[in-house]
């Protein structure tokens, strides 16, 4: 069984290192992730994100350093991927058991829960960025994840959709209790439910709660009371200059 | 029944026909169509390699084809070069060399070439028979054994193998298998052709299906109807047998694609039907 107890760690990267091409995408990084937390990872493109991610959930090898995952751990991946990108006939009913089977009430639940119920037969590769998205998270939700791993969940999201897909991931990992370990190129915005802020860019220059790190909570207008973003103000990160 | 030659070629190509029609699939999804003629194209040094190691030339086929395969999965991750120009390389490579090594070899008059390159269906023995059918029943176990993990690493490597999949390896069974089916397929119909039994049957079931496994079933039955269907005919109108089978198919596939046509045409089509579905989302 995976652990739940809050003492035990789902991931636990220690100076994790990946040398690509020539140079070291990321170096040093140490990073645990606990059952329950969300943690999501900043910086700019290039800084390392994916590969991180990639690293802690086992595709990469470390080129230095170790990354231990709890026995038994469960994820949830939502890959950085575009619906167009597909080629094959899939339906969303068929999208929801790509990796394991499972009942029609485990898929209607997951579809119902990120209000994709509406979608489940229609073919992947038609829907809009935003629909892709929301049921590729039911996708990972469908598994009953220990860890929710989402590589840019906003990608190809436009901006008035945003702040409602934020409010979706953060209503379900509240509500199922996981772990999520999520990725953003956009350094402003974090959501509110984040435990921990990783500024990333080639290795973390500073993490910590966002509240530590929230400058003016002026995006709480732009996005509504119910989607509270946090701004993640580069100031902990500039002193670091996140330009090398 | 199994003394009639035309029942025995039936039997046979049938057996081809499913497995040809899930591997073809694969090919679509993945883009491996210049892949499966790579390997099709080395299937004549394959025989004679076969024929100069004392096994039987399908045996030759198969192992030339796959280490081709494998030689053009390691040259794109060490060479820099494109893939169809490997790809473009091996291919024509393969084939000059397989061309030459034949006639290298000192009973030269031995080789049917003509047989080998547009098949010889009728005059598959009970042996051969044997081979094909047992070989048909694993490679489709195989297929089932790997179905769901290789349809998730066609959509996403990363995520199949995030989720406990092993890409490669299933990969490489994969590979194996359109190995199996260019080293089996050869006989129904010919090396220029044994890509054709796998692409043609696929292409005509992708503009039917809705899911991956009504694809493969939709290939199988194309497939499957083809071989009958060529094979009947090449008899009425005394044709070739295995071009008679993909001339079948090429006009299994244009009916198909004329069907899907008037389907669309009709509004039952997939972008009309995604427009009604996207609408709720406009007003959000």
């Amino acid at each position: 069984m995976p652990p739940h107890d809050s003492g035990e760690l789902l991931i636990r990267a220690s100076s994790v290192g990946v040398h690509r091409g020539g140079r070291w995408i990321i170096h040093d990084v140490n990073l645990e992730i606990r059952p329950g937390e969300v943690v999501t990872v900043v910086g700019p493109n290039g800084a390392g994100k994916s590969t991180l991610l990639k690293t802690l959930l086992g595709l990469y090898r470390p080129d230095a350093g170790d990354v231990v995952r709890a026995p038994g751990l469960q994820i949830g991946y939502v890959p950085p991927t575009d619906p167009v990108q597909f080629d094959l006939p899939l339906t969303v009913r068929r999208l929801m058991t790509l990796t394991s089977s499972c009942s029609a009430d485990i898929i209607a639940n997951a579809l119902g829960e990120v209000g994709a119920s509406h979608l489940s037969g229609s073919q992947v590769n038609e829907l809009s960025h935003g629909e892709f998205q929301r049921v590729m998270l039911a996708r990972a939700l469908s598994r009953n994840p220990d860890l929710l791993v989402m590589d840019e969940p906003l990608r190809g999201i436009d901006f008035s959709s945003e702040a409602e897909m934020y409010q979706l991931i953060s209503e379900v990992v509240e509500h199922r209790g996981c772990a999520a370990l999520m990725t953003s190129h956009d350094l402003h915005y974090v959501m509110s439910r984040t435990d921990q802020v990783v500024c990333l860019n080639g290795t973390i220059r500073c993490m910590g709660a966002p509240e530590d790190t929230v400058d003016h909570p002026e995006f709480h207008q732009l996005f509504g009371t119910r989607a509270e973003a946090y701004r993640h103000v580069r100031h902990q990160c500039q002193g670091e200059s996140l330009d090398t | 029944m199994l003394d009639d030659f035309f029942f025995r070629a039936l039997l046979a190509t049938l057996a081809v026909a499913a497995v040809a029609g899930p591997t073809g699939c694969v090919i679509l999804w993945q883009r491996k169509a210049y892949f499966g003629d790579t390997m099709a194209h080395s299937a004549l040094l394959g025989v004679v390699l076969g024929i100069i190691l004392g096994l039987n030339p399908e045996a030759g086929v198969f192992g030339v084809a796959f280490l081709v395969a494998a030689a053009v999965v390691v040259l794109q991750r060490v060479s820099r070069l494109p893939g169809d120009t490997i790809l473009g390389v091996l291919a024509h490579s393969t084939l000059a060399i397989g061309l030459v090594a034949m006639a290298l070899t000192d009973n030269y008059r031995q080789y049917e070439l003509t047989a080998y390159l547009f098949g010889d269906v009728l005059a598959v023995g009970r042996e051969d028979l044997a081979l094909i059918g047992l070989g048909g029943l694993f490679g489709l176990l195989v297929l089932a054994v790997i179905w769901r993990p290789l349809v998730a690493a066609t959509l996403h490597e990363g995520l199949a193998a995030a989720e406990g999949a092993k890409p490669l390896r299933n990969q490489l069974l994969y590979m194996a298998l359109v190995a199996a089916v260019v080293a089996v397929g050869m006989q129904v119909v010919g090396a220029l052709l044994v890509v054709a039994l796998m692409i043609v049957p696929a292409a005509a079931a992708r503009t039917l299906a809705h899911t991956p496994e009504q694809m493969a079933l939709i290939a199988v039955l194309v497939a499957t109807l083809s071989g009958v269907l060529g094979l009947y005919g090449s008899l009425w109108f005394d044709t070739p047998t295995g071009p008679t089978i993909v001339t079948v198919a090429a006009f299994l596939f244009l009916g198909c694609l004329a069907f899907d046509g008037g389907t669309q045409r009709l509004g039952r089509s997939r972008g009309v039907r995604r427009d009604v579905v996207r609408a709720p989302e406009d007003d959000a």
